[in-house]
């Protein structure tokens, strides 16, 4: 890794990279007998966008879920603004300021695209659960500066057109997008992205590769993502861990990446 | 997080504003009438935008306000009079505010059509010579930076939407808010000069500048003097008897003259409220919200919302279909006649009054028509079906005839003279004859000061004693008076056989039916006509939905061997209705394909107001037209198109060619 110079700079396009606000030490996970990551140590730079990229069945989306809280490491730490996480429930982790989208997108089908992004500031919300059940009292207030929040969201996303239309009858491109609606409406440290691309056409993926470099300029949210297109990831990423068969085998700029002899191996195959 | 570009709170004013101490002779500018209106409306809404879902509004007086803190920044900036501010980006109260902003400095507003391109957008601001340029987001902002080479006069540009423009080079770049708060603190030295140069307006000073779409050859710049767009907004406000009260949608281009004169002219004339949709695609949204009372569109926009109303009835339950299409027969028979003030019997006074509450008020709510008092429609043809339907629901759609270089008015229906197949009286003011040659002439308070930097052709369109050209050949009705468009006058040709060729009369009978979007005819010097069809996506992809019929593109739903079944029939019936006028018998279509894509603005193969350049695409289809009369069943062709973004890419497609049932005319029946 040639980023070892942990003080903060400036990059060609003018974002400021701060210090290690997350670092993984020594990540393993076993589910029984199958260690799906092992010993994998990487950081993560305060306004930076980092890519996890490798084969299928890397661990990529383990590693990830490891990073959210879904599962607690069987061996090493999370490092969370210079203090070791104690194991904790995945809403604790998302209180202290992490976000994620999915994979296979996970939204309530049933809801309008309003409402699911709602959700997302479900940790941000103090009135009681009666209170706003019965939408009484505090709950009206806080819900009025909650929407606020939300409505910036959906003018920045551009998703207007689609406040009041059920999740269920969008397309696939736009689901993704509410979905990171959501996450943003949680106004995260870190954004975790699982696949944002997946499934989409090149001009969605325009679209959604300007939207995750906006989030990063606008709010300086740093961004963790795991994606197969390596074009996007070349572009998008300030620094790229690429991991094969649970281990880490490449860390570095995308340039550097690009070069490393495993990570080619990995990809293309080694000739016996 | 914060992002945003809501305006700042209102800041204690230092004393009198300018616009309180100008002193206007007449009512002879747009802004002394801004003026006026601050004053007698004070806090009656004057714009409304839709934002973080919800209208956020501003008075008179916050208009007034807002508008000379961006003068004031303008002058700041060094803009002197007579410099052309170019505005650019889609219907925003703020760049409504920087037009009059521009005519408060003595500068003239220019505005641009969002949708342009980079080279287009440098062809108009290097033959403007435009020093500013006021945008609306990044994406406008790019196209400029990416031509500003080219534009030597170029040289501050000022933003509305910061957002992700924070690391740009801010050395000719500023932020619309910091324009105006420097315009704020600067108001003790600038206020002299301002008030000068806001009193220096007069009848003849240019209001706005407006590059006509240009069907040929490049766009010209409309140069509008005060007079022009004062006297026409007060006659067309009287016509319609616009008043304050009314409300209006601004969606359509800014650079559309039609904009200019209903978003700005009208209302800052009556004094009424403009609102500004959310986002282009909440439109729809928003019209139901705001209820304007006042609408204008294009055939297009009513043909689009027909066209849902039918495809969500098709969909609808047994019962609401059979209610449904119950009551619109009976719409149709009573409807426009009700409307145009005639007699109609008891009994079906009463059926339209339980329809208006099962079907017709639903359905104009669901329009966002429930208070439309006077609707318009004007720039192309109106189908007599699409035309009908409105009015049968009570709407009092009319059409009127216009064009850029007259300040849009030249004929209008007054109401309960409405009809399908005419335009109009001519409008308060302007006078209307017809050339030798059949070609329309108006002469007008509203008429054109001159095309900018072109002499020549200002000469050609306008002649000494001020009568203008249209281009269209028209005639008037001896009975009613109205004005009857038959076609473009340069489009009318001759046939081998010496008999008219009127493309668009054809074309237009074409586009009547929902599932043809737009179709352009050949055979101007030929012995037969052929045509080149445009299928409406939504109406046959639907259609083939309800069909099982499987399609994985525009192109091969285009190819589809029922489409063209179904598109040969509508040609054969326009035929027959074509057939009947003798002159015009020899334009019926004899051949036909359905084009492969689109035809696109992107392309060059429409203008940005979406009319057919019929040279570019005779040019550019060269090879499928020479099909088309050599008698070949099919043709293999390649076809570039452009992307949004600029890019090139081709397309390469195997077309059918189909001949059409013809009918027999006097002409070939003497034979």
């Amino acid at each position: 890794m040639s980023v070892t110079d942990l003080e903060p700079y400036t990059t060609e396009d003018g974002r400021e990279i701060g210090g290690v606000v997350m670092e993984m030490k020594n990540i393993t996970l076993r589910f029984g007998g199958v260690v799906a990551i092992k010993d994998i140590s990487f950081d993560i730079r305060q306004g930076e966008i980092r890519a996890i990229i490798g084969p299928n069945g890397a661990g990529k989306s383990s590693m990830l879920n490891v990073i959210s809280g879904f599962y607690t490491p069987s061996e090493g730490q999370v490092w969370y603004q210079g203090q070791p996480r104690p194991a904790m429930k995945p809403f604790e982790i998302a209180r202290q300021g992490v976000a994620r989208t999915f994979q296979n997108i996970a939204l309530f089908e049933g809801m309008s695209t309003l409402d699911n992004i709602m959700t997302g500031r479900l940790t941000h919300m103090k009135s009681s659960m009666l209170s706003q059940g019965l939408w009484w009292g505090k709950a009206q207030q806080e819900e009025a500066k909650h929407r606020e929040v939300v409505e910036k969201v959906i003018d920045f996303l551009e998703i207007q057109n689609i406040r009041k239309t059920p999740v269920g009858r969008l397309p696939y491109g736009l689901k993704k997008r509410v979905e990171l609606a959501r996450a943003l409406a949680a106004e995260p440290q870190i954004l975790l992205l699982d696949e944002p691309m997946a499934g989409m056409n090149v001009e969605e993926k325009e679209d959604m590769s300007r939207f995750i470099l906006d989030v990063n300029d606008e709010f300086g949210t740093t961004i963790a993502l795991i994606e197969h297109d390596m074009g996007v990831v070349m572009d998008l990423s300030d620094r790229v861990v690429v991991m094969d068969y649970g281990k880490k085998i490449g860390d570095g700029t995308p340039d550097e990446v690009r070069n490393n002899q495993d990570v080619i191996d990995a990809y293309l195959g080694v000739a016996n | 997080m914060s992002m945003s570009t809501a305006h700042l709170g209102k800041v204690a004013k230092p004393g009198k504003s300018v616009l309180e101490q100008a002193k206007f002779a007449e009512l002879n500018s747009v802004p002394a009438l801004l003026a006026r209106n601050a004053r007698e409306f004070k806090n009656a809404p004057a714009y409304r935008e839709k934002e973080y879902g919800i209208w956020q509004s501003w008075t008179w007086e916050d208009t007034a306000e807002e508008i000379e803190a961006l003068a004031l920044g303008l002058l700041n900036l060094g803009v002197n009079e007579g410099d052309h501010i170019a505005v650019i980006g889609r219907n925003r109260p703020y760049l409504y505010w920087s037009m009059v902003a521009a005519q408060m400095v003595g500068a003239v507003p220019v505005p641009l059509y969002q949708d342009a391109n980079a080279e287009e957008m440098a062809y108009v601001l290097g033959h403007c010579g435009a020093r500013f340029v006021i945008a609306g987001d990044q994406e406008q902002v790019d196209k400029v930076i990416e031509v500003q080479e080219d534009l030597h006069q170029f040289e501050h540009m000022i933003y509305l939407d910061p957002r992700g423009m924070r690391k740009y080079d801010h050395t000719r770049l500023h932020e619309y808010e910091h324009v105006q708060v420097q315009g704020r603190a600067a108001f003790d030295e600038l206020e002299k000069e301002l008030k000068r140069r806001v009193e220096a307006a007069n009848w003849d000073t240019t209001c706005v500048m407006l590059y006509t779409s240009g069907t040929t050859g490049k766009p010209k710049g409309v140069v509008l003097s005060n007079r022009n767009i004062v006297v026409t907004a007060q006659n067309s406000s009287d016509f319609d008897h616009l008043k304050r009260d009314e409300e209006i949608l601004a969606y359509l281009p800014m650079a559309w003259v039609g904009d200019f004169i209903f978003s700005m002219g009208q209302a800052m004339w009556a004094g009424f409220c403009v609102n500004c949709p959310e986002s282009p695609e909440t439109m729809m949204t928003d019209l139901r919200e705001i209820g304007p009372s006042y609408y204008f569109a294009p055939p297009r926009i009513f043909e689009t919302q027909l066209t849902q109303v039918m495809i969500r009835m098709e969909d609808a339950g047994n019962f609401k279909r059979k209610m449904f299409h119950y009551f619109m027969e009976h719409a149709k028979k009573v409807g426009p006649k009700m409307l145009d003030g005639e007699s109609v019997g008891l009994m079906d006074k009463l059926k339209y009054a339980v329809g208006e509450v099962t079907t017709y008020g639903p359905l104009k709510s669901a329009l966002g028509f429930s208070k439309v008092r006077v609707g318009y429609t004007a720039g192309e043809a109106i189908g007599p079906e699409i035309f009908e339907f409105y009015r049968s629901l009570g709407i009092n759609l009319k059409q009127l005839y216009g064009q850029t270089e007259a300040g849009v008015f030249i004929t209008q229906q007054p109401d309960g003279q409405v009809r399908n197949d005419t335009v109009g009286v001519p409008s308060p003011g302007v006078e209307v004859k017809i050339g030798d040659n059949g070609e329309v002439f108006y002469r007008s308070p509203g008429t054109f000061v001159e095309y900018y930097k072109n002499p020549e052709s200002t000469a050609d369109t306008k002649d000494a004693e001020g009568w203008v050209a249209t281009g269209d050949a028209g005639f008037f009705e001896e009975d009613t008076g109205h004005l009857r468009i038959i076609d473009r006058a340069k489009d009318v040709g001759k046939m081998a056989d010496g008999r008219l060729f009127a493309p668009k009369y054809v074309e237009n009978k074409l586009k009547f039916f929902p599932d043809i979007l737009e179709a352009v005819v050949f055979g101007d010097g030929r012995d037969t006509c052929t045509a080149f069809i445009n299928i409406d996506l939504t109406a046959v992809g639907n259609w083939a939905e309800r069909n099982n019929i499987a399609y994985a593109s525009y192109q091969e739903l285009a190819g589809h061997p029922e489409v063209y079944g179904s598109i040969a029939s509508h040609i054969a019936e326009v035929n027959k209705s074509v057939a009947q006028d003798p002159m015009l018998s020899g334009c019926q279509i004899h051949r036909f394909l359905i084009l492969h894509k689109e035809l696109d603005a992107d392309d060059g193969e429409m203008t940005r107001t979406r009319k057919v350049r019929r040279k570019i695409v005779a040019e550019k289809f060269d090879d499928l037209i020479t099909a088309l009369y050599d008698g070949s069943s099919e043709i293999s062709t390649v076809t570039e198109v452009t992307y949004e973004d600029g890019r090139k890419g081709s397309i390469s497609a195997t077309l059918e060619l189909r001949d059409v049932e013809v009918q027999a005319d006097q002409k070939m029946a003497a034979e």
